[in-house]
């Protein structure tokens, strides 16, 4: 696992209270980490405090899975 | 209108968390005042108050009453909240089920300023940070009626969903509008009560310089909330939550749920005098206790017990006294009247909800709770001011005094069920 996934790993088990067994790269942070709207935002604030990175408000819409906030990460993070 | 009945209490209390660990400690004549060493206080005028314990004999642990990961999102007034609310619906043994008792079931908890401390917070993150790193959460975990929202969630209860923000008047207003909700039946079952979390350099800063706490026992807390003392010098700031489950009499007598107590009278006035002192002449408090008392069909004189809001103050303290006295008149001598802020200390929006319960359960126990400090009254009266100890008599009829910041008065008073 990359630095970066498992740091984000570690945000989204600390954030949802989730057990992090179920944080793989495929799980939609709504369906099933059972996060709602207002979490999901919250998340995409602490990824960008940790990784000082800004993600747009469109580019937040397209993370929905633990995969898609790693491989924007990967791609943007500094 | 329907009869209203107390059937499930909960709180969580600088005594303790629960209404046994707290009205234990309260009859021993203990005070939960402590000087504040959980942040900086070294330059604050008052440098103490009355928090909830971590430890020891009935501790608080906020994780046995809402997920971490939810605690985070809220400011403790919502979690005091939950945690008084599942107390008092598991107490009254009312967890409803089907969809016919869940929109029966409603909730109305209101507190007096809400989540100053995280508005506080998120006040500095904004200049220091910047707008992008305001949380989500930042609104709803703050706001004072999420306390209603989240005890309806964890609940499902989908009846009426109110809140009430009267100062200190709070408590008392939310245990009686909700009484009224049922009464005049948009309910069956109501939780209702108040919730405070305000111990922080903000709050204590704000209400000293209303000049209204105690400044003169920084080195000795326990000492400092004195009603009717001649020594009294301003309130000490107190945490916590009290809710009560209130309920239809006849909902409550066909499931045989345990009836502590009828809520029998109601009553509110309003000073219109100044923002943060009681009008001298005490009228409000007077018409406010006369309107209770003429809800409830009774006579001054058979009230046994009034729990005051004696917040000790100097001012307050000697106007509510003297409503009293008018409002008794010859009956003055076999009245018994203590303010338990002496142990507790203020608690704001949950005072009024707190107190309550507590004259509910003088009713239950035949006690009054004692006036811890009343060293030297400062006035003389022939009222049982019961200092320093705890004292039984025969209690059926009582009354609770609250009011708050703005000239806002209530009066609640109960009975025991026949």
């Amino acid at each position: 696992m990359s630095d970066i996934a498992e740091r984000l790993k570690k945000i989204v088990v600390e954030h949802l209270g989730v057990e992090p067994e179920k944080v793989t790269d495929n799980a939609n942070f709504i369906d099933d980490l059972g996060a709602d709207s207002l979490d999901t935002v919250e998340l995409v604030m602490a990824f960008e405090e940790e990784f000082n990175v800004e993600i747009p408000d469109d580019a937040a819409e397209t993370i929905v899975t633990v995969g898609d906030a790693i491989r924007f990460l990967e791609k943007n993070a500094g | 209108m329907r009869r209203v009945v107390v059937t499930g209490l909960g709180m969580v209390t600088p005594l303790g968390c629960g209404v046994e660990p707290t009205w234990k400690r309260l009859l021993r004549g203990e005070s939960g005042a402590i000087r504040v060493d959980s942040f900086d206080v070294s330059d604050l005028a008052c440098q103490i108050a009355c928090t909830i314990p971590r430890s020891g004999e009935g501790a608080y642990n906020a994780d046995d009453w809402m997920d971490p990961k939810d605690q985070r999102k809220v400011d403790p007034f919502i979690v005091y909240a939950m945690a008084a609310a599942k107390q008092a619906l598991d107490d009254a043994g009312w967890e409803p089920e089907t969809q016919e008792d869940q929109f029966a079931t409603g909730v109305l908890i209101g507190s007096g300023i809400g989540g100053i401390g995280g508005i506080y917070d998120a006040s500095v993150t904004l200049l220091e940070k910047g707008p992008r790193r305001i949380s989500p959460f930042f609104i709803p975990g703050r706001i004072i009626n999420l306390a209603s929202g989240y005890v309806s969630i964890a609940h499902g209860l989908k009846g009426p969903n109110h809140a009430v923000v009267t100062a200190c008047s709070t408590g008392a207003h939310a245990i009686g509008d909700a009484s009224r909700l049922i009464a005049l039946g948009d309910a069956d079952v109501m939780v209702a009560g108040g919730t405070e979390s305000p111990v922080n350099r903000l709050s204590l800063a704000g209400f000293a310089a209303c000049r209204a706490l105690s400044t003169g026992f920084n080195d000795n807390p326990t000492k400092a909330s004195r009603p009717y003392d001649r020594d009294r010098d301003g309130f000490v700031m107190g945490e916590g939550a009290g809710i009560v489950v209130l309920e239809e009499y006849e909902h409550a007598k066909a499931r045989g749920a345990r009836i502590y107590a009828e809520i029998v009278g109601y009553g509110l006035s309003g000073d219109a005098y100044h923002i943060t002192s009681p009008a001298e002449d005490g009228d409000g408090a007077f018409r406010c206790m006369q309107a209770a008392l003429k809800r409830a069909g009774i006579a001054p004189s058979d009230i046994d017990y009034i729990n005051a809001h004696g917040t000790s103050t100097p001012l307050g303290d000697e106007i509510e006294l003297k409503a009293v006295e008018r409002l008794v008149g010859n009956a003055a001598g076999k009245l018994a009247m203590s303010s338990t802020k002496s142990a507790i200390g203020h608690l704001l929006g949950a005072a009024g909800s707190v107190e309550a319960i507590f004259a509910v359960l003088a009713i239950r126990d035949n006690v009054a709770p004692p006036t811890l400090n009343l060293d030297n009254p400062s006035v003389e009266t022939a009222i049982d001011l019961v200092p320093h100890m705890s004292k039984p008599r025969p209690i059926d009829t009582v009354l609770s005094n609250s009011f708050g910041f703005g000239g806002t008065n209530a009066s609640l008073v109960f009975r025991r069920a026949a």
